[in-house]
């Protein structure tokens, strides 16, 4: 009887009520919170934003995390397109699997993912125990503790949202493009490049955005297999909160943090279609 | 295969087979295209038309067969060194570059200079009269003004055989009459030989200068437009062809040039290519609608009763029961209907004696 008397639209508030409600305690209010401890720890005013440009850590920090998500991202690009391109370009019959093993690394944690790297890559791990053996190496070569072991590792685990919005693009191109393209006397070189890419750079520019921003705010791997050597700025943070209780300077980093990343992705909004990136990923 | 030898073959097809898993695509095509020629090639969905055109353009490999191009062996040559115009069926207008870019992409590829490639995109433009969309993007063209523009682009490099797979399937009917006008004048125009795929019967009639029939993976019958509609070879090409009655005849006696046959309790002569024939024989004999005439009662030789009656307005169309033939299927020109069919009237009709056309054994 209740329902019928509803209208539409008060059926539809109802229905997002508890999730609007969740959002906005545990989400929107912590955030409300944090940029006002920003401006208000240890004392009123800017101090914080003010000492974050005089801090030479902080600007590592920062510089250093622009340099792994970019690395990262450009890595998952030229991998994730070649995957796809596999994809699509192998027996239809295998397509399916193919896509699932793509997926499949959503079903683990980020976190077992990258104790597994520790297993690999650590001084007496898998890679460097196995190369001694066989008498390629006399000492361990350092593979993580360093830029190298977290973009490995960090690459690994944006592969997937690269490949997703390559792949949804590919999915849309007509094979007889190409084919036009070559029976117009294209080399398989040629049409590639003239034809084939260009229709493929939307789902490119939308892994871009999403894997750079996404590498930004990442933490877990770069924390585990940076060993505290590539501190980039969500570790920093941490470190500043947990470690020295120093919420004024964690909470304004965490606010520069979420408007570096708001500003890359309006500039991006000018090359990529926003929506289809983030709202309706296939 | 008349006409075959009366032009120098441009393209030769030879023993082409083509199977997928179960399916036979292609089941050895033999097939001779005449220079500067339009040929289409006919058949229902599914018997093998693109498989063809695909496989004569390179994009698709024979599992055996080969083509030969003014006698040069061309079977393994990829795609892009064969040069043959292709018009796809959805079009295939690169949606990254607009009309112009598309039509000069060809031109840059064989490195013409600027200016050679601004005047002959204009010049292929005036042809398919689409002069002011240079500058469009494909997305931005109707239907009919993507298929000039696929045109265009595949005569730009002004190959000498072009390709097309049911260029017109997709618009609608008026533009579809117009642009048969349109490929018809063109082809006379540029003097290059047409390939041309299509389902459409009437499409096929009215722009070929030959006719090949596919069916199966298989070549039915080859001629020209007028000779497969008069003089079917079976019973598919008959039915698929235009419409057909058909009739099982028994051969009573040979009389000359004719064959005196019996069917349905009614006998009647059959002129025309019947010599192999003799008396005893059965025979299938196909009947164009067209061919029969009907009129008021007692004033042609067979009697029916009319079943189903369809206005068409220049046409109108008939099934008459007859206790021997079964349903006849008459079309008749409505100006020249001296009687008024009411279903469940009875009327005469009666055709003349070269309208049968006698059909090889099918399969
Ligand atoms: N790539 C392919 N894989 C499997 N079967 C195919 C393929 N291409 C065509 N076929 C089959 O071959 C037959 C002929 O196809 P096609 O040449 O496209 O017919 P048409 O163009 O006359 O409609 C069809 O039965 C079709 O299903
Ligand atoms: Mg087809």
């Amino acid at each position: 009887m209740i329902a019928r008397s509803l209208t539409d639209k008060g059926r539809y508030w109802i229905l997002i009520l508890p999730a609007l409600a969740i959002m906005l305690t545990f989400y929107i209010w912590p955030l409300v919170e944090i940029f006002g401890i920003s401006f208000s720890e240890p004392r009123p005013g800017f101090d914080n934003y003010a000492s974050m440009f005089d801090s030479r850590p902080i600007r590592t920090s920062f510089v250093i995390t622009f340099r792994v998500a970019a690395i990262t991202t450009i890595w998952c690009l030229v991998l994730g397109y070649i995957v796809s391109y596999a994809i699509y370009n192998t027996k239809p019959k295998y397509v399916g699997l193919m896509i699932a093993l793509v997926l499949l690394p959503f079903w683990l944690s980020v976190l077992i993912r990258s104790f597994a790297w520790i297993v690999l890559l650590g001084r007496s791990g898998v890679v460097n125990d196995s190369l001694g053996a066989i008498g390629l190496i006399d000492k361990p070569l350092p593979l993580m503790h360093n830029e190298f072991g977290v973009i490995l590792s960090m690459v690994h685990v944006m592969l997937p949202f690269a490949i997703l919005p390559i792949m949804a693009n590919m999915k849309g191109i007509n094979p007889s493009y190409v084919d036009a393209a070559r029976g117009l006397g294209a080399s398989e070189l040629r049409a590639f490049v003239s034809v084939y890419f260009p229709q493929t750079l939307p789902g490119v520019l939308s892994a871009a955005l999403l894997v750079f921003v996404l590498s930004l705010g990442f933490y877990i791997t770069p924390a585990l297999l940076g060993g505290g050597r590539v501190l980039m700025i969500s570790e920093y943070i941490t470190y500043q909160i947990q470690e020295l209780l120093n919420w004024g300077v964690g909470t304004s980093l965490s606010v520069a943090l979420l408007l570096a990343t708001a500003a890359v992705i309006l500039a991006a909004g000018r090359f990529v279609n926003l929506r289809r990136t983030f709202l309706e990923r296939g | 295969m008349t006409t075959a030898g009366r032009l120098e073959p441009v393209l030769s097809v030879r023993g082409a087979k083509k199977h997928y898993g179960e399916v036979r695509a292609l089941d050895g095509v033999d097939l001779d295209i005449g220079e500067g020629e339009f040929l289409t090639l006919l058949g229902p969905s599914g018997s093998g038309k693109t498989t063809l055109l695909m496989a004569i353009a390179g994009f698709t490999s024979l599992d055996a067969g080969a083509f030969r191009l003014r006698g040069e062996d061309i079977t393994d040559l990829p795609p892009d060194r064969r040069s043959f115009g292709m018009v796809f069926q959805g079009y295939a207008l690169f949606p990254n570059m607009t009309v112009a870019g598309n039509i000069s992409f060809p031109l840059k590829l064989r490195k013409w200079s600027k200016a050679e490639i601004d005047a002959r995109v204009r010049e292929c433009l005036e042809l398919v009269q689409m002069e002011s969309y240079a500058d469009r993007m494909p997305n931005q063209l109707s239907g009919g003004q993507q298929q000039r523009v696929a045109l265009a682009r595949a005569l730009s490099f002004k190959p000498s055989i072009l390709l097309l797979d049911e260029p017109l399937s997709a618009l609608d009917k008026k533009l579809r009459a117009d642009l048969q006008w349109e490929l018809k004048d063109l082809h006379r125009q540029l003097a290059v030989t047409f390939i041309y795929v299509t389902h459409d019967q009437d499409e096929a009639l009215s722009m070929s200068d030959r006719i090949v029939i596919l069916d199966h993976g298989q070549i039915q019958q080859i001629g020209l437009p007028d000779q497969l509609y008069n003089q079917p070879d079976t019973r598919f090409v008959a039915d698929f062809l235009g419409k057909s009655n058909f009739l099982e005849a028994k051969v009573c006696e040979r009389l000359g040039g004719a064959l005196d046959c019996e069917s349905g309790g009614e006998r009647f002569n059959v002129t025309g290519e019947s010599s192999s024939y003799n008396g005893a024989d059965r025979v299938l004999l196909a009947l164009r609608p067209e061919r029969i005439r009907i009129g008021a009662q007692g004033t042609e030789r067979f009697h029916g009763v009319v079943r189903q009656t369809s206005y068409l307005g220049e046409r109108c169309h008939l099934i008459l029961d007859h206790p021997g033939f079964g349903g006849v299927l008459v079309s008749a020109p409505t100006w020249r209907m001296t009687v008024r069919p009411e279903v469940g009237g009875e009327v005469s009709f009666g055709w003349d004696d070269d309208a049968c056309v006698v059909l090889a054994e099918d399969q």
